[in-house]
């Protein structure tokens, strides 16, 4: 098989390390080679942040390039529009719509562009929008906004699912299992 | 044979603990910090934060001399710190072998240059290894132990951000016990003074020579070096990073040379690869080593006219300079605003920086998270260096510009970064009679890097309570007569107390004390209320640059403050920026 490029962006402490830990870790019991890239120091705090996850029978780079990813899981909306050249033509964008306003948005020195979301939808990609984050308070905290966003995510990973389930269950400290398990559901329907 | 997915770092601690590695001293710097980390679940080995990389390297050098198979990591400027053990270290040669991790920072992610470590391999003339992914990373780490005591030499692992950083799968080995060997007196091979060193030097030279001649034979053998050959059209010879990128772009339209060893270099090994393909491209990051060499071999390459010094690569950089097929994408059509790294939600430091912001000072800085304290629009910083330069660089611009300059000037370092080298600093201050006001920013932790410990906390790497360096004592100790602590959420008190400091003809060391935000240890209050009555729209508060703090429009047109719940932990810092208490506490704390 080709190698399966995602990309897995957001806003530094946001989350997005735990999303690729669990896609690692299938993948790897799945049997294929796997390369996961993160950002760890400076732009980890508040910055844009990427992880790339790749897998398949050799993977050699450890990052996706432009117009390579299969798939792109973005926890904000305005990261969606920046990583969207990533994207194959045709891809997967699945976007929270959560906003984050950038720093240079806060002192009012740059406009956050508007309807970022209906713009995307105009592209020749594939676009997913989720309140990921509402979802995540439904399940019983804001943290758990990751395992929405897996959970739509892996509608299109053509895994099957209960194999995530036990991933999830055997990956998240155990007090936290049940809320997982259910942002992860939520996530999975919410399409 | 048993795998696991691993990130670079962590695959290097598990090659130590393969190797029977007993001793680790490292300092934190990213991409190097999880090595150590990842060393200290292996309780087979004793593993420290030092105060620095010349400490750390000197510590594993020890050990080394002492018997042990021992290990230090640092990132690529920490090198620079523990430059002089090495070069030295390189002379003596080692008794249990020794292993330095060193880690690039091709692109900058974090850190304050893109020196390329190789330059100290070739200048200090130790062999160097560099993997690619993480099985290298394992594999060549218990391999850097064999070739130390078989070569007597201290062996550098070079790393960089791609290979740390990913994960990927490595196979796993039980350890192997080698214990700790005899040490015994050799005051020839381990005193370094001139009638000693000058027959070291000629043992290094020929070193040297026996280790490129390894790199050319059992390298092979050892798949140290290794050959592909596909399509011989293109050759690339390449090491780490550089290597994946050009395989993941060209496949089998290139044929390869891999470098897995790049300090000393392969010559015969090159010229025959040279002589089966048509033409040879030489892929590095950074600097022009592996292409310099190939020049003064006579081996005809193209480098450097191809592929830039700076930054990072990718497929995508080989793809483009090799004239491969591009893939297709879509864009976003209008500008998108950048997103830097900020200080978090209730970082001390944004108190600090708050509370000087106004008084027209010069700020000599230095490395850690308040270094995110330069950017608008808390725009707190004039300089910064190196680790310690805020102190004695201080010190110089207020030398060369006199007393009243001194009275509009502070240096600001973090409490890990004093430790690690701003201590001689603030000695210089006081035994030279300076007026310089320091202050440190004592956040009970070494943050940046992800939460290590240090000796000014009182927590040793597991998290056991070990005694702490007292900053005021250290400060008196060395002559400072002027040593005071705030609360940089007192925003009025710290700024009146640097105000009195600087006024004073004499050298001050102001402490402004509160432990990092994001510590669990950390007790937070419930997120502030902004009062739509009392706030005018007026951005004031926007000038302390939180993220959880924003405005936002009303239907009828008025602006308003707005706060995030989900970053806001009530520091209430921004309220001090209020003048029409428009900020209110959020009710009991959490």
């Amino acid at each position: 098989m080709t190698t399966k490029n995602i990309l897995i962006v957001g806003v530094g402490g946001q989350g997005t390390l735990l999303a690729s830990k669990l896609m690692g870790k299938c993948f790897t019991e799945l049997g294929y080679d796997v390369k996961v890239s993160e950002v760890h120091g400076m732009s980890q705090r508040g910055g844009s942040v990427v992880t790339y996850v790749r897998y398949g029978e050799k993977v050699y780079s450890p990052v996706i390039e432009k117009g390579e990813a299969d798939i792109i899981i973005s926890f904000e909306q305005l990261e969606s529009a920046r990583w969207l050249p990533y994207l194959k033509k045709g891809g997967v964008l699945i976007s929270s719509t959560q906003k984050i306003d950038p720093m240079p948005v806060i002192m009012g020195k740059a406009a956050y562009p508007e309807d970022i979301l209906s713009k995307l939808s105009e592209k020749d990609i594939r676009l997913v929008s989720l309140d990921a984050l509402s979802l995540a308070i439904k399940a019983g905290t804001p943290k758990c906004a990751n395992i929405v966003l897996l959970g739509a995510a892996v509608q299109f990973l053509g895994i099957d699912k209960e194999m995530w389930v036990d991933i999830i269950r055997s990956t998240v400290p155990p007090k936290t299992i049940d809320i997982n398990l259910k942002a992860f559901e939520l996530g999975y329907n919410a399409n | 044979m048993k795998k696991a997915l691993m990130l670079g770092n962590e695959a290097v601690a598990r090659g130590l603990y393969e190797a029977g590695v007993t001793v680790v001293s490292s300092y934190p710097g990213t991409p190097s910090t999880e090595i150590t980390e990842h060393v200290t679940k292996y309780d087979e080995i004793y593993s420290e934060w030092a105060p620095n990389e010349k400490v750390a390297f000197e510590v594993a050098f020890g050990a080394a001399t002492g018997g042990a198979r021992s290990f230090c990591a640092m990132k690529h400027v920490g090198l620079n710190v523990a430059a002089d053990p090495l070069y030295t270290a390189s002379y003596i040669g080692v008794n249990g072998g020794m292993v330095c991790a060193v880690a690039d920072d091709p692109g900058m992610h974090s850190s304050q240059n893109e020196q390329d470590s190789r330059h100290h391999a070739i200048a200090s003339k130790t062999p160097m290894l560099e993997p690619s992914d993480s099985a290298e990373c394992s594999r060549f780490t218990s391999l850097g132990y064999e070739l130390s005591e078989r070569f007597g030499t201290p062996i550098l692992l070079r790393l960089s951000t791609r290979v740390s950083h990913a994960r990927s799968l490595v196979e796993l080995a039980d350890r192997n016990e080698v214990g700790v060997k005899d040490y015994k007196k050799d005051v020839m091979k381990n005193v370094m003074m001139p009638a000693m060193a000058r027959g070291a030097h000629v043992r290094v030279e020929q070193r040297l020579l026996d280790m490129a001649k390894f790199a050319d034979t059992e390298a092979v053998e050892l798949g140290i070096n290794t050959v592909e050959y596909n399509d011989t059209k293109i050759g690339i010879i390449a090491a780490g990073t550089s290597f994946v990128y050009a395989h993941e772009a060209m496949g089998e339209k290139a044929s390869y040379l891999k470098l897995g060893m790049v300090n000393p270099l392969p010559t015969q090994l090159i010229k025959d690869f040279a002589s089966k393909v048509d033409e040879v491209i030489v892929i590095e990051e950074l600097d022009d080593i592996i292409e310099t060499h190939c020049i003064k071999i006579g081996v005809k390459v193209k480098g450097k006219e191809l592929f830039s010094r700076l930054g990072e690569f990718s497929q995508a950089t080989v793809s483009a300079a090799l004239k491969n097929d591009s893939a297709d994408f879509e864009s976003f059509d209008e500008e998108i605003p950048a997103r830097p790294p900020v200080l978090c939600a209730g970082c001390p430091h944004r108190g600090l920086y708050y509370a000087l912001k106004g008084m027209g000072l010069y700020v000599s800085g230095d490395i850690g998270c308040y270094t995110l304290g330069a950017q608008a629009p808390l725009s707190m910083m004039d300089s910064c260096v190196c680790m310690g330069a805020s102190i004695s660089g201080l010190h110089g611009f207020n030398v060369a510009r006199g007393k009243e300059q001194a009275k509009k000037s502070v240096a600001v370092i973090g409490d890990s970064t004093f430790i690690h080298s701003g201590i001689t600093g603030l000695i210089d201050i006081a035994y030279n009679k300076g007026f310089s006001t320091v202050i440190v920013l004592d956040n009970s932790i070494t943050g940046m890097t992800g939460h290590q410990n240090n000796p000014a906390n009182g927590l040793t790497i597991k998290g056991d309570p070990t005694v702490a360096v007292n900053l005021e004592a250290l400060a008196k100790a060395v002559g400072f007569s002027n040593v005071v602590v705030v609360d940089p959420f007192d925003i009025e008190g710290t700024k009146a107390t640097v105000k009195a400091e600087l006024q004073k003809e004499e050298p001050s060391l102001i402490i402004s004390r509160r432990p990092c935000a994001l510590l669990k240890s950390v007790k937070h209050s419930a997120p502030v209320k902004i009062n739509a009555d009392k706030c005018i729209g007026c951005k004031a508060c926007l000038n302390v640059g939180c993220p959880a703090l924003s405005q936002t429009k009303r239907e009828n047109g008025k602006s308003l403050a707005v706060i995030d719940n989900t970053q806001c932990v009530g520091c209430g810092v921004c309220a001090s920026a209020c003048k029409f208490g428009a900020i209110e506490k959020g009710g009991n704390d959490l």
